[in-house]
């Protein structure tokens, strides 16, 4: 196996158009961090940006940062939190549940795999803070989209189109980010021993409302006692986070108490306390165990999603936790990952997707890890990756086998 | 722009007029398919009405089926469609062909699902802006981008353009608000993206469809997310001697980490202009005004005025006002929102531009478009959502004088080229359309394009859904297609090489 590890974009260009030429088709990696993210990709040669990093212009002022793809994303908030900022989307990192180490990852993972975390469903994804690409094609061309300014509707939005596209469409080069100066404070309710669907409620109530509830999760009995180091007990915790500026905070939290107060006494943790508690759920360390048992991320209807949990705990030992207001479900399955059930189940309540983000290689080869799509829509997709990547050279089958 | 070219019409689509608007007659019966050319008139143009173009025939489905059956029809026949949707669009996305036929959704206007626990409402792509948040405000919801034109713009053609307004600084545009679409392909096939949940499975086809400008398909369903409104809003006058002041002051709010609901400025000519019309109360002495809007619990904007009116003075604000009550606040505004009509009375015509810079670029950017206008001996003024960067130079000129619109439209240009040599890009909110058509290669290179058109090619590969928009030129899909790869032939043959 051939490891290519450009140090310009130029090499970048030479790399793909020597796979082009050699009709063989190419790995896209970073650090690796995700490889075990995702269908494996069985290819001979591969292309690694880890050598291609550094950051290209940061100004504070604008609220702007560029960067090479090779860059790791723990130097950019490394950088960002010196400056008072960081990236609103939280991405997530996915090191210690698949085994490996945490702090990996790279600017360009980040965008291929659309990376967010718990303030999702207030902040966006990847995919809305992304303001500007340059990008080399699986034709071997340098091509660049959008810029560095937030409104921007100049051509069609190439740097969205890069996102959860896991380096299938093409090799990121060099990403521009809008960042964000970082809330002054942040405090965290507690409401205690609701069952799934009771904090499901609670949760549509706390974001229906205009408390601003900047995160809202729900940790089931077996599992609140997994995160920030046993901290919260082993009783079931629905969780709402508010951050901003600290008279609005306490103002809030106030408010959100009267609003709440049916769903029984609510405890508060403020400060790094509460960001442990927070980083601990993005991260999933709850199902960080260290073996290799399947886990599905699944996004759904908040209000939805606890009855798919609720259906395959009827026939299966299922663990699970909830973020995005209940709209994000992470599953642990004790074996098999159940595949068909778990997206009959979704079919069933409302639609969205699940992705199997863990599981031995032998199952992510036999499985459908990304939601299969409608015909049209996956026709669609084919035909997208084709305009892109004519001679499927760019990690050919990551997301859908034979594509 | 004068010069404006368009695709050449068909001779042979025109040629089978009859049996085109006879086979939409079988599809859609009734009065919605409209051929009279006294009826077509309503349709000429959209709001750039420097241009208007009779279409070959109007169609106004009602179902999804119906504009299924329409797309594959033409799709089928190789006749072009022009889909349109309240026709406010500013740029002429929706100026109809000669040889297309003008698709009109405006039929499609039921609110059909309101789900407040889940803050999603589906809506057909004909409902206005405005009309979503009329429909979930008696609970205290609104829906937040808020484009200046939203109690008539459609939220179809909010997609179309991924519109912004004011709110877009803290709220997001239409791409950061919608979840979820169904849309038809010109061949006919009806497709899902998204829905209440959020993120995809695959490709992000729905943020590559917002602000596709009706190329690459006809969205037929919308899912949005709706808000709670804020508890309260409070807006701020903060006057300034020099636009770069008033630049130092947007940049020091936003390092001091505050994101107001809307932060506008205006220069002297739109002040003058504005207080003239609406009596607004705006001080005539000062070079930039910036108009702050804060919102949240009233805890908040209390401590957040505090704040930004300590900033102004540090950055020599010459005028602070605070807003006193929810009247005075409607007030400040009044004469911002009522900039454009206020250019309209002291000059005939007017051309509004929307290009955006890095927020560090305005004072040189205002200096440039001060020589420009000696250069051409028009007058501009400015109003500018300062927080993000978008500017709207309204140029103006009288298109009774020869040749006047065909100045102001060659300072437009420079305006934009200008905005893209200082690091921003040609639209920030009004889309490419035919406007821009011919300035987008002073931004991308032929490969940036081509490469753009590889994803109409994608969902359209015959080019007949909006034809003549956004790209100067559209290369055949099969040409396109051809890979230029010198196949063994390496610059290096030996490995590894890196």
């Amino acid at each position: 196996m051939t490891v290519f590890t450009p140090g310009t974009e130029a090499e970048i260009v030479d790399a793909v158009q020597w796979a082009l030429g050699a009709a063989t088709p190419i790995e896209i990696v970073g650090q690796g961090s995700k490889r075990g993210l995702g269908r494996p990709v069985q290819t001979e040669h591969a292309v690694s940006l880890a050598a291609y990093g550094g950051v290209i212009f940061y100004e504070p002022d604008e609220l702007v940062l560029s960067a090479r793809a090779g860059t790791p994303v723990a130097e950019l908030e490394k950088l960002l939190a010196e400056n008072g900022q960081s990236f609103q989307f939280e991405p997530m990192d996915y090191g210690r549940l698949l085994g490996g180490p945490a702090g990996q990852g790279t600017l360009g993972g980040l965008l291929a795999t659309n990376l967010c975390g718990p303030r999702r469903l207030k902040s966006g994804s990847a995919r809305d803070h992304v303001l500007g690409v340059r990008v080399v094609s699986g034709r071997g061309e340098v091509f660049k989209s959008g810029g560095r300014v937030v409104k921007n509707v100049t051509g069609y939005d190439l740097s969205k189109g890069m996102a959860n596209s896991w380096g299938t469409l093409g090799v990121a080069s060099e990403i521009t980010f809008k960042v964000l100066p970082l809330p002054e404070t942040e405090t965290t309710l507690m409401l205690r021993g609701l069952d799934d669907e009771a904090a499901a409620r609670a949760m549509a109530i706390a974001m229906g409302s205009s408390g601003e509830v900047s995160a809202a999760a729900h940790l089931p009995a077996n599992v609140a006692g997994r995160v920030a180091d046993g901290a919260l007990g082993g009783e079931a915790a629905t969780l709402l986070r508010l951050e901003g500026f600290a008279p609005s905070v306490a103002d809030r939290a106030a408010m959100l108490r009267k609003l709440l107060v049916a769903a029984g006494d609510i405890d508060a943790v403020s400060g790094a306390a509460s960001a442990d508690i927070w980083r601990d759920i993005r991260d999933v360390t709850p199902f960080a165990d260290g073996t290799e048992r399947p886990v599905w991320r699944v996004s759904m209807t908040p209000m939805e999603a606890w009855k798919l949990v609720a259906s395959l705990r009827m026939g299966a030992a299922v663990d699970a936790f909830y973020d995005w207001q209940g709209g994000l479900v992470w599953l642990r399955m004790e074996g098999d990952p159940e595949a068909e059930a778990v997206r009959a189940l979704i079919a069933k309540y409302g639609g969205g997707h699940a992705t199997l983000v863990r599981a031995p290689v032998a199952v992510r080869a036999s499985t459908a890890v990304f939601q299969p799509q409608a015909e049209a829509l996956a026709a669609l997709s084919r035909r997208l990756k084709q305009q892109f990547d004519p001679e499927n050279i760019l990690n050919p089958g990551r997301m859908v086998a034979g594509v | 722009m004068s010069g404006l070219v368009m695709p050449k019409a068909d001779e042979a689509t025109l040629s089978r007029r009859a049996a085109i608007v006879a086979a939409l007659r079988d599809i859609v019966p009734g009065e919605g398919v409209v051929d009279a050319v006294n009826e077509m008139r309503a349709f000429e143009s959209d709001a750039l009405t420097a241009y208007r173009q009779l279409p070959l025939v109007v169609v106004l489905p009602q179902t999804v089926a119906q504009v299924s059956r329409i797309l594959k029809y033409c799709h089928d026949n190789n006749v072009k469609v022009v889909p349109r949707g309240s026709g406010t669009s500013l740029s002429g996305g929706a100026l109809p062909l000669e040889d297309g036929v003008l698709l009109v959704m405006s039929r499609f206007n039921r609110i059909l699902e309101i789900d407040y626990p889940n803050r999603a409402a589906i809506v057909q792509p004909g409902v206005t802006n405005l009309g979503i948040t009329r429909a979930v405000e008696h609970e205290g919801f609104y829906y937040a981008p808020d484009p200046s034109s939203q109690i008539a713009c459609s939220i179809g053609g909010n997609i179309a353009e991924n519109s912004g307004g004011v709110h877009c600084l803290k709220y997001g545009l239409t791409a950061n608000n919608v979840l979820g679409l169904e849309m038809v392909l010109m061949n006919g096939e009806i497709i899902r993206l998204g829905g209440k949940h959020l993120d995809s499975e695959g490709y992000d086809l729905l943020g590559l469809v917002t602000g596709s400008e009706g190329l690459l398909g006809v969205v037929t369903e919308v899912t949005v997310r709706i808000l709670q409104k804020p508890a309260t809003a409070r807006a701020l006058m903060v006057g300034f001697p020099t636009s770069e002041e008033a630049g130092r002051c947007v940049a020091d709010i936003i390092a001091a980490g505050i994101i107001p609901g809307g932060m506008e400025m205006m220069d002297r000519p739109a002040i003058h202009a504005a207080e003239d019309y609406v009596h607004a109360g705006y001080p005539l002495d000062v070079e930039a005004l910036l108009i702050i809007e804060l919102d949240g619990p009233a805890v908040e904007v209390d401590h957040l005025i505090t704040m930004v009116e300590a900033i102004g003075r540090d950055n020599g604000a010459t005028t602070c006002i605070v807003s006193q009550s929810e009247e005075q606040r409607m007030v400040f505004w009044a004469g911002r929102k009522a900039a454009f009509p206020a250019v309209g009375r002291i000059s005939p015509d007017y051309l509004c531009m929307d290009g955006t810079i890095p927020r560090k670029a305005l004072p040189g950017v205002l200096a440039g478009m001060r020589a420009l206008s000696e250069k051409y001996g028009l007058r501009v003024a400015n109003v500018f959502h300062a927080g993000d960067g978008n500017l709207h130079p309204l140029i103006l000129y009288d298109a009774n004088i020869p040749e006047e619109l065909a100045k102001a439209e060659d300072f437009g240009a420079d305006i934009l080229r200008l905005c893209v040599k200082v690091g921003g890009v040609l639209t920030g909110e009004h889309g490419v359309g035919i406007e821009k058509r011919d300035l987008m290669p002073e931004m991308f290179n032929e490969t940036d394009l081509n490469q753009q058109i590889r994803v109409k090619c994608a969902f359209d590969d015959r080019h007949l859904l909006n034809p003549g928009k956004v790209f100067p030129q559209l290369h055949r899909c099969a040409e396109l297609g051809r890979m230029h790869v010198h196949r063994g032939k390496l610059p290096f043959p030996d490995l590894p090489r890196f």
